[in-house]
């Protein structure tokens, strides 16, 4: 409260603020009356006893209205400035995201402490700048609210003080009977711990497993070449490529280099790559391919070994799908174009695939000359895993093990079915589990510990001889340990963790300080091993093999959004569409229409499929392009023991995977099951009814008639009674998305996601169609007739599309949405009152409403991954991708800042530009001629889109060709 | 020959029009007696139950719109791409339905048709009372309700900005209000001199003082009917171009978009034939039920009733000639978007919604070609009841089918309401019949003072 102290009255030293109040004449008070509410000097009269009861009563019936104060918020400065730091600009941190035996070199973006957005790294060979939808939604896991937070022993609460205790107490002797798991183990500083123990416990264990790994690609090399060395592909030099089941644009993915090189080969109008795909489920890559083969998983093997026979790699021998006919036809097309390629073809295997198509792919790669050009090998010594935790299951069950140290991965979850792992964990002395997540193996283990995510913790990671380090950034949200850690401390360590990694790269300051700065440790350099393929090897393992079965099989392939089960409770994840089938917070039975007729089901129904005497209920999606008699599921759904996010979505299908059949099993019993599930997609239609929405040609037409995108468009007489504005001046925005690029990965739907706050909305706000993405990928079937069994796939990314004669504007009672003078289509939120007339006149329906408070029920903890630069919508209005106005306005200033007056091409990158692994999407200023965003439009593949409505969007595309073979036309 | 004919049929027009259009040969005093005794007996104890009732419903209406403010629009079935469902539909629906009263009162009276003097205090009323439903949704459709008043030009609005004057959106918003003011001047003018009636007839202190005050001091001399007439006629002058007028605006929400289905410059007479249409049917509905009860047979009469039918007919057939139209004109533009809008309607997921609106609109009018049938008390009531059903739904099928599935199948979606949406408009029938009970209770629901005026005519 001001109080009014009388000047006159005042003792002692004399402080005023201005002449008035020294002189404190009449009008002064006057004034001070007028200012102040009369009376708020009266507290200081004090000498009236019934005055001071008055307000002591007033204020008693005032308390009660304090309850209904905003609750008091502090502002607390740092008392100590942090290093580099300029409240409200985020820092930058490398670091390096390991998923399974693969990683992925980030920039991470800080926000006053705070791990917000996970970008790639561009000095990252696996990378590039671009970061997969799994590690950039792994961000989010950091501020779980179901996180584990406390040790707990047997299920109580408990500390580590105590846990320390314990593992101090225990008699371990040589290390008898003591084993370790842990998953995929690319940290060297982590091998460097294990060998220390070791070396301490001489008779102890280790052991890796994961779930979705390399074993037959390994076991596959050491069948052609004797040794266990991992493919890595140039794609952009390849101008045939052959997948054997290969889902390398997604899963099989060694990293986003991979998407990359492809989409680079495809870029190129005058002379694209041609990929030929065999595969059973339709994949990302199955989307891509000028010529698409449908064959169950059993069958895939010969056809390379036809393939392989033909071109003469193998010795001849009997062909397995026989010479005539479609498979004959293909067979001989594809040998042709690869003898015609070679040294600049490539075959690939997919990771499901046993040991023997991978090494027929190996073969074929070192007969058609593409090692050293379009392939090169490198030594890969990761152990196979299926193996070995059938071994460690074995012993677990003979009483052998007596302590067992699971470092994550949750494998009571994923283990094989057949290898007893959950079962026999109850026979172990001692189950000590590190672990994210209260989970299914924490659940049994004796002892739970708390693991750190990787953005909280130092390490490092060597794949395929790339070494980054894995820089934290942000203390440890709860009382948790990295795996690191954990050995360390059995190791009675001292010091910090860093101390140990930095130890592990022996590298001095100023290396130690570059290698932190740029993600990189420049020293260590991927080496290629040289190879010799062993052809007749090879002919005996494809000959070892059994022949197809006739009967059913089933897939498992990694889910899109839940990898193995382990992102089960990322909201981000579990809202994005599932690429093909654009299917949310679920899993599904997918098989094609045919087969669905066969086992008399529809869509959602429940369908059994046992293997190995056991069975899952698993609702069907049904998908045109699915070879027949077949089934895929997707790992990683119906956790049991899971946080909230996760709870009851999808059905577990690990009860079915065996050691023997991890990528598919041939044994699979097939049946309609019992009930139905509602299965929830983000799109209903995929025919495009003969609209030309996605424009598509063959190369061959395309050289024949280059402007077919726009021929059929409409003239439209440009004319306006009002004239139209001109936006010629200063920057002027655009964007042209790539429909040769795009492959449909997902990975800027999650970048626009972390970007722009845009919150989930849950399974049954989805159905209702609710859900909140700016940016999404419309996925359309095209063939001949609409029910075709073997469509081809075409992939469509859609958001805000700038119109400069916007039509959801001039319907905005309110003006909430308004023209920028730089062409942005502007949504001011909180102008916006929710008629939601500018959503329906949306002809591209990319405006998304607030229909609910969709922030209301969020934990404090999620509040933290916010993007302070961006509001978060109230439930009433509208919103619609901006171009990331926010970026665009940051590099403003920094030109500002920095005296420029012209931003530099390229400078600005929207947050699904930045983070497309295929290069698909460019952003610049369209008033430039020589932007790269001009040239682009330049070309004569460009189109936009509905161009008879006259709404003149920013947004374009260049339409997709295809390069088929014409001998399989 | 031809000339005799001609006669013949004058004779028989002449014949048709001097029928009286009030029965049993009334009093002036009888009327006033008739008409006042409604409001001025005890109330009845089937008022007391039958407001028990619409109050209710009343109340749920309130406990619908409480809960949807509280939670966002999402408790409802609107959803992307159909931003627009049952909240755009109903209020559609309920002004259409207020547009008999306005046409009645003033378009036929500017016409000097004599037969509307029985029954426009109650089509006015229906009036007002629809506009009051309409006007509950646009209010509460959107978003953050409690920024509605952004809408209006009101200098004190905190933005300090104009509104955007290019949107229909903003148009409905001045032709909706001035519509609901309008309507609500000439009905209380109209009223003055039936109000000074019940004035006099009052016995109490209270309705004394309460008719006194509304009656605005009227004392039946020549200088105030001399001012009546001339208010009457000028805000009738006034009242006809809004009856074309507000469904037109309405019409422009859907015309001005660029929604295939909705982008069509038929809709405006399409729309105001079709609100007419729904109109006279709800009073249909209303006043066969209403002279019934209330035994007022004599004032209005089978004549009126079968003009009214009649009307319903015209409009009825207007309307499925639109419907006609809109498939030739997909077919004769050439525009596939357009075609797909209309075959998607006919055919499409909402196939039932729209055979449902051509049965009732297109077939159902068509028996009172017969006059038995529009003389039929029963006839005419379920016939207008299944014309207001039709009507709803013709305005659904124009609102869900056509956003349902626009430019991008990608995006296409259904919309299925929720219970909210169903309790919500249910409710806004409770508060339509509240009013109606308010106002036959309290108010004069014939215009005693016209109806004299057409006694007198009939009689010289």
């Amino acid at each position: 409260m001001i109080v009014q102290i009388d000047p006159v009255k005042q003792t002692g030293k004399k402080y005023w603020r201005s002449l008035e109040e020294l002189s404190n004449t009449s009008q002064f008070r006057q004034w001070v009356d007028k200012e102040f509410p009369s009376g708020a000097g009266e507290m200081l009269d004090g000498n009236s006893r019934r005055r001071f009861l008055n307000i002591m009563a007033a204020s008693m019936g005032l308390a009660g209205l304090t309850a209904c104060r905003r609750p008091v918020e502090h502002i607390l400065p740092f008392a100590k400035s942090v290093e580099e730091q300029i409240p409200g600009v985020p820092l930058h941190y490398a670091s390096v995201f390991s998923l399974g035996s693969k990683a992925q070199g980030l920039v991470v973006e800080s926000n006053d402490g705070r791990p917000t957005k996970i970008e790639g790294n561009k000095k990252h060979a696996r990378s590039l700048g671009a970061a997969s939808g799994f590690a950039q939604a792994s961000v989010l896991n950091v501020y779980d609210p179901d996180r584990s937070q406390v040790v707990l022993e047997a299920g109580k609460k408990s500390n580590w003080a105590k846990f320390a205790e314990f593992w101090k107490s225990q008699n371990l002797g040589d290390g008898e009977g003591v084993r370790v798991l842990t998953t995929a183990n690319i940290s060297p500083t982590l091998a460097g711990l294990e060998e220390q123990f070791l070396a301490k416990y001489p008779k102890a264990r280790f052991v890796e497993y994961e779930a979705i790994n390399e074993d037959e690609l390994l076991a596959g090399s050491e069948l052609a070449f004797k040794q266990r060395v991992r493919p890595v592909y140039d794609m952009e030099k390849a101008r045939v490529v052959v997948s054997l089941d290969s889902d390398f644009l997604l899963h099989d993915a060694a990293g986003l280099d991979t998407i990359r090189g492809f989409a680079r080969g495809r870029k190129n109008e005058h002379e694209i790559s041609r990929l030929y795909a065999v595969e059973s489920n339709y994949s990302t890559t199955g989307a891509q391919a000028d010529h698409r083969l449908r064959l169950k998983p059993s069958e895939v093997l010969g056809f390379a070994a036809d393939l392989a026979r033909e071109m003469g790699a193998l010795p001849q021998g009997l062909k397995i799908l026989g010479q005539d006919g479609k498979f004959g036809k293909w067979v001989k097309a594809v040998a042709k174009d690869l003898n015609e390629h070679k040294g600049t073809s490539v075959v690939l295997a997919g990771s499901r695939q046993p040991a023997a198509v991978h090494a027929v792919a190996a073969l074929l790669n070192s007969a058609l000359g593409n090692v050293g050009t379009t392939v090169e090998y490198v030594k890969n010594d990761r152990p196979a895993m299926g193996e070995s935790i059938g071994k460690l299951s074995a012993e677990m069950g003979s009483g052998a093990v007596k302590t067992l140290l699971v470092l994550g991965g949750n494998p009571a979850y994923t283990a094989p079915a057949d290898s007893g792992f959950a079962s026999n964990l109850s026979k172990v002395g001692s189950v000590i589990y590190l672990g994210a997540e209260a989970d299914e193996t924490a659940k049994t283990a004796k002892w739970h510990l708390p693991q750190s995510h990787f953005l909280e913790s130092w390490g490092d990671a060597l794949v395929d001889g790339i070494a980054s380090v894995q820089q934290p950034l942000i203390e440890p949200m709860f009382e948790t340990m990295s795996a690191i850690e954990l050995l360390a401390m059995m190791l009675d360590k001292q010091g910090k963790t860093v101390e140990l990694v930095k130890a592990q790269w022996k590298l001095d300051d100023k290396a130690w300080r570059s290698a932190l700065h740029d993600g990189v440790i420049e020293s260590v350099k991927p080496e290629s091993v040289k190879v010799a393929a062993d052809a007749k090897a090879v002919d005996a393992a494809v000959v070892a093999v059994k022949k197809p079965m006739s009967g059913f099989e089933v897939g498992f392939y990694p889910s899109a959004t839940t990898y193995d089960g382990r992102f089960g409770n990322n909201g981000w994840l579990q809202e994005t569409p599932e690429p093909m089938t654009k299917l949310v917070w679920d899993n599904a039975a997918i098989i094609s229409p045919k087969t669905a007729e066969g086992l008399k089901v529809v869509q959602g129904e429940n369908i059994s499929i046992t293997v190995a005497g056991k069975t899952v209920n698993v609702p069907v999606m049904i998908l045109p392009g699915h070879a027949e008699n077949c089934v895929s599921v997707a790992l990683g759904y119906g956790r049991k023991v899971v946080g909230r996010v996760g709870k009851d979505v999808g059905v577990d299908v690990y009860p079915i995977r065996t050691a023997a059949g991890m990528g598919f099993s041939t044994q699979a019993t097939v049946a309609k099951g019992t009930g139905t599930h509602n299965l929830v997609t983000t799109q209903e239609h995929f025919y495009q009814e003969a609209r030309p929405i996605v424009r598509e040609a063959t190369l061959a037409k395309y050289h024949h008639e280059k402007n077919f995108a726009t021929a059929e468009d409409e003239h439209i007489d440009e004319y306006s009674i009002y004239g139209y504005h001109k936006y010629d001046q200063g920057n002027q925005w655009g964007l042209v998305f790539d429909l040769n690029a795009c492959v449909g990965c997902n990975a800027c739907v999650t970048a626009c996601q972390a970007e722009n706050n845009i919150p989930i909305v849950g399974k049954d706000q989805v159905e209702k169609g609710r859900e909140m993405h700016w940016i999404r990928l419309d996925r359309y079937f095209s063939a001949e007739g609409e029910h075709s069994d073997d469509p081809q796939v075409v992939y469509q990314p859609m958001g805000c599309q700038h119109c400069e004669t916007a039509p959801c504007e001039s319907v905005c009672p309110v003006a909430a949405t308004t023209h920028s003078p730089e062409g942005l289509n502007d949504m001011a939120y909180n102008r916006c009152v929710g008629t939601r007339y500018c959503a329906n006149n949306c002809p591209f329906k990319v405006r998304r409403f607030n229909y609910l408070n969709w922030h209301k029920d969020m934990e404090e903890s999620m509040k933290m991954v916010s993007n302070p630069n961006v509001s978060v919508r109230m439930r009433g209005v509208m919103e619609k991708c901006t171009y990331c106005v926010q970026r665009i306005q940051e590099k403003k200033i920094q030109a500002k800042v920095e005296g420029r007056r012209e931003l530099r091409d390229g400078e600005i990158l929207t947050a699904c530009q930045q983070t497309c692994p295929a290069e698909a999407i460019t952003f610049g200023n369209i008033n430039d001629p020589n932007s790269a965003v001009s040239k682009l439009k330049k070309k004569d593949l460009n189109y936009g889109l509905l161009k008879e409505l006259n709404l003149k969007p920013r947004t374009s595309y260049l339409a997709k060709l295809r390069n088929p073979n014409p001998e399989l036309a | 020959m031809a000339q005799d004919l001609l006669e013949e049929k004058d004779k028989l027009y002449l014949e048709r029009m001097n029928q009286p259009l009030v029965h049993g040969d009334p009093s002036y005093h009888e009327v006033t007696r008739v008409v006042s005794e409604i409001v001025e007996v005890r109330t009845p104890k089937a008022w007391y139950i039958a407001i028990g009732i619409t109050g209710s419903i009343t109340l749920l209406l309130k406990m619908m719109i409480v809960y949807l403010v509280a939670n966002g629009i999402g408790v409802w079935g609107n959803n992307a791409p159909v931003g627009w469902g049952w909240d755009i539909t109903n209020f559609v629906f309920w002004i259409g339905i207020g547009h008999a009263g306005t046409l009645i009162s003033a378009i036929l009276f500017l016409f000097r048709q004599r037969w509307r003097t029985s029954i426009n205090r109650f089509a006015e009323a229906m009036t007002l009372f629809a506009v009051a439903c309409a006007g509950i949704y646009p209010a509460f459709h959107v978003g953050r309700p409690w920024r509605a008043y952004w809408l209006f030009p009101i200098p004190i609005a905190d933005h300090g900005m104009w509104q955007n004057f290019r949107s229909p959106l903003e148009w409905d918003v001045f032709a909706v209000s001035t519509y609901a003011t309008v309507s609500a001047l000439f009905w209380f003018v109209g009223l003055i001199p039936d109000l000074a009636i019940l004035r006099d007839r009052a016995t109490t202190k209270i309705r004394k003082t309460v008719y006194g005050v509304l009656s605005l001091g009227w004392r039946s001399s020549s200088e105030h009917w001399k001012n009546y007439e001339k208010a009457y006629m000028i805000l009738a002058g006034i009242s006809t171009p809004l009856v074309l007028s507000v469904h037109t605006i309405v019409s422009f929400d859907f015309a001005v978009s660029i929604i295939p289905g909705w982008h069509t410059t038929i809709f405006p007479p399409y729309f105001v034939a079709g609100a007419i249409f729904s109109g006279f049917a709800m009073v249909v509905t209303l006043m066969v039920i209403a002279r019934w009860v209330f035994k007022v047979e004599n004032f209005v009469t089978m004549k009126h009733l079968e003009n009214m039918n009649m009307v319903m007919l015209a409009t009825g057939t207007v309307v499925g000639y639109a419907y006609a139209t809109e498939f030739f004109i997909a077919w004769y533009s050439g525009n596939p978007y357009e075609q797909f809008a209309f075959i998607n309607r006919a055919t499409g997921p909402y196939w039932w919604a729209y055979w449902t609106m051509v049965s009732c609109n297109v077939l159902s009018p068509q028996v009172f070609w017969f006059k038995s049938m529009r003389r039929s008390i029963p006839v005419m009531f379920v016939i207008s009841i299944i014309v207001n059903i039709g009507m709803w739904y013709e305005r659904f099928v124009i609102i869900a089918t056509s956003l349902h599935r626009d430019f991008l199948p990608s995006s296409w979606g259904y919309f299925r309401p929720t219970i909210v949406d169903i309790l919500t408009f249910f409710g806004t029938f409770g508060l339509f019949l509240t009013l109606f009970l308010l106002f036959l209770r309290f108010l004069p629901m014939i215009a005693v003072q016209e109806v004299k005026g057409t006694i007198a005519t009939d009689k010289h």
